[in-house]
């Protein structure tokens, strides 16, 4: 046997070894990711039937053109689209500083210690986090309680847990760690002297800040807003539980469409476009920020 | 060249990190347009000092003046110094002109003319034409020139140099010690260089301060300091010193007479002898200062016998280790591979010239 040969077939058998252990994984996501979306493109251009889980296999686009139209749906994905901006705006600029603080003030030995305490949120469902807020902000909640033995007010404000600030506090109080870790990530690989030439060459620490470490850590800090903004938008259960429903998002509409309503053909197109619109909008983001992504160390 | 006009003093400059006395009163003035440089091991606290001058280190007591002007509470950004980082701290998010560029930023000129410093000092650090690359797509030895542009553009008095080229190769090293000393006498500017490299140091330096544990053990020019080292330590440090035993017979005059084992007696100045102070005396001498002697050659002031215990072949140069006769630890001799020279067998006995003028006493 020649050594090329020989090589040909380790080369091989190392391939085979990789895909053997991406398989797992990749069927996972097939069957349980590409399958079922593959699903929801395909109902999102069926017709809906009269009876129940009905689909008659005549295709249309008539569900995408009332998706887009009614100003119903269109007035719901902005409200989401708002809200989900609103909580990325707010989850980033309040995660920087306590990423920068971590990075840059916590001695070394004690880091773990403060990224552990970040994640402690996590230690408890989403669930119990929301019914928190309720208790915080609800008709007897906290809130409430606290202005009216104040004798603030005499009767409970019932608007205050029903408006999208409540609902970004939610959101940007349980999306918090996956801001600061990436950005965190991001800040710990920037090399001091880098700041230490910024103030070397005239500029003040602020300016340094926004000359240097900005934008190196702009990376994390892309990192960050897609990692907030993708999942808020599709978040259906945070609006069903602050305010009980009265604000709901796209989500909620798409819920209501394939489960009440069982016109799964117009849920799944209302789904695919909010897929598609938050899809571009990430594109778009990142396209924004490319130029520093592309920083190399 | 140097004026004797004071750019840098430093008076009873000391630092404490908790309680590690990293400077422990160092005293200096370094001049205007000279070429200093801050030698010792690590841990030494050049570094330190350097950083000090820069402004990145507060200083526990002592005053660091700049200029003139005492430089207390005056931030780095605010300092008539700009540093060559030791990783060169390249932004990588710019380019190698905005890079240049970077402490432009509010100089009044319009961006054009800017523009044209920027190019005309990438020029002068032989970088012309690459000011639009990325700074990723750069090799060590552009770095620095990257590094030193963007320095030398805002006119600094003084411009510190952190170990600039122990990141490069030797014949790079070699290349970039000639251009900066090229490039010193071509701007006028107060260079100061961190070392540990003694060569480096030598060769490059108008004056160079040697540092052990916080302090400052010997500042002088290279001669001086190579010929006249003031402390074993020192001497041990820049270059390698054989040391011989030695015994005071009488000081008269100006004049010491000595004994040294190996050599004999030997009448010595009183600028030779160092109150270092640190251990027994003896006398120490550099390796090219002795001569083996072939067969018929007569030495041209003294001689000593001995027998070669170990040949170091070099190429330009051998070293031989000699064993003089009556000393238990041998002398390192270097010897030029001059043409017809030839190189001598291990074992061989032989015979040493040396000259009490390249003689230092320490006591």
């Amino acid at each position: 046997m020649t050594s090329a040969s020989r090589r040909g077939r380790r080369l091989r058998s190392q391939a085979a070894n990789g895909y053997g252990m991406i398989a797992p994984p990749a069927l996972y996501a097939l069957l349980l990711l590409a399958l079922p979306l593959a699903t929801v493109v395909y109902l999102s251009f069926m017709t809906d039937g009269t009876g129940v889980r009905e689909v008659i296999r005549t295709f249309t686009v008539s569900n995408y053109i009332q998706a887009w139209t009614d100003p119903i749906y269109r007035a719901l994905m902005g409200r989401s689209l708002f809200v989900s901006t609103l909580v990325t705006l707010f989850t980033v600029v309040l995660a920087y500083p306590v990423a920068y603080f971590v990075s840059f003030h916590v001695s070394p030995s004690r880091k773990s210690l403060w990224l552990f305490l970040i994640t402690i949120p996590f230690w408890t469902s989403y669930l119990v986090r929301v019914f928190l807020w309720k208790v915080i902000l609800g008709y007897n909640g906290v809130v409430n309680s606290g202005l009216k033995a104040l004798g603030i007010i005499d009767q409970p404000l019932t608007w205050i847990n029903v408006n999208v600030g409540a609902m970004v506090a939610t959101l940007a109080h349980a999306y918090a760690p996956f801001a600061i870790l990436p950005i965190f990530v991001a800040l710990e690989k920037i090399d001091r002297s880098f700041l230490e030439a910024g103030q070397d060459l005239g500029e003040s620490r602020l300016m340094t800040f926004f000359r240097v470490t900005l934008p190196l850590s702009m990376p994390g800090v892309v990192a960050a807003v897609l990692i907030v903004f993708i999942p808020t938008v599709g978040d259906y259960v945070t609006p069903d539980i602050i305010g009980g429903g009265k604000l709901p998002l796209i989500a909620n509409v798409i819920q209501k469409e394939l489960l009440a309503i069982d016109n799964m053909p117009l849920g799944s197109a209302i789904a695919v476009s909010a897929m598609l619109i938050v899809g571009t909008l990430s594109a778009l983001f990142v396209l924004v920020n490319a130029r520093f992504l592309k920083v190399k160390k | 060249m140097t004026s004797a006009k004071p750019m840098i003093e430093l008076k009873d400059v000391q630092k404490w990190y908790g309680d590690y006395h990293a400077l422990r009163g160092i005293n200096a003035e370094i001049r205007a347009g000279e070429f200093f440089s801050l030698l010792g091991p690590s841990g030494c606290g050049k570094t330190t000092l350097l950083r000090t001058i820069a402004g990145f280190e507060d200083i526990t007591s002592g005053v660091v003046m700049i200029d003139g002007k005492s430089m207390e509470d005056v931030p780095a950004n605010k300092r008539p110094t700009n540093m060559v980082f030791q990783s060169y701290a390249i932004f990588p998010h710019l380019s190698v002109e905005q890079n240049v560029g970077f402490g432009l930023r509010r100089d009044p000129r319009t961006a054009a003319e800017k523009q044209k410093a920027v190019d005309e000092t990438l020029e002068m650090v032989g970088l012309k034409g690459y000011g639009k690359r990325a700074a990723h797509a750069l090799s060590g030895g552009q770095r620095q020139r990257v590094a030193l542009a963007r320095a030398l553009i805002l006119k600094p008095k003084v411009l510190l140099l952190d170990e600039p080229l122990s990141a490069l190769d030797k014949k790079m090293r070699e290349h970039m010690q000639v251009e900066l000393i090229k490039l010193q006498r071509q701007v006028g500017i107060t260079f100061i260089l961190v070392t540990h490299d003694q060569e480096e140091a030598l060769v490059m330096s108008d004056r160079i301060a040697v540092m052990f544990e916080g302090e400052i053990a010997q500042l002088d020019d290279p001669e001086t300091l190579y010929r006249r080292p003031k402390t074993r330590k020192v001497a041990d440090f820049i270059g390698v010193m054989n040391f011989l035993p030695a015994t005071i017979l009488s000081e008269a005059g100006g004049k010491v007479e000595i004994e040294v084992q190996g050599f004999g007696r030997a009448s010595i100045d009183a600028d030779q002898v160092s109150n270092s102070h640190d251990g027994a005396a003896a006398v120490g001498f550099r390796p090219e200062t002795l001569t083996i002697l072939y067969e018929g050659q007569t030495p041209l002031d003294r001689e000593a016998p001995g027998i070669i215990e170990e040949v170091v072949y070099y190429g330009d140069m051998t070293y031989y280790d000699v064993k003089l006769d009556g000393v238990t630890e041998p002398v390192r001799i270097s010897m030029r591979n001059v043409f017809g020279r030839e190189v001598l067998e291990r074992g061989a006995r032989t015979r040493v010239a040396w000259s009490s003028g390249a003689l230092v006493l320490f006591r």
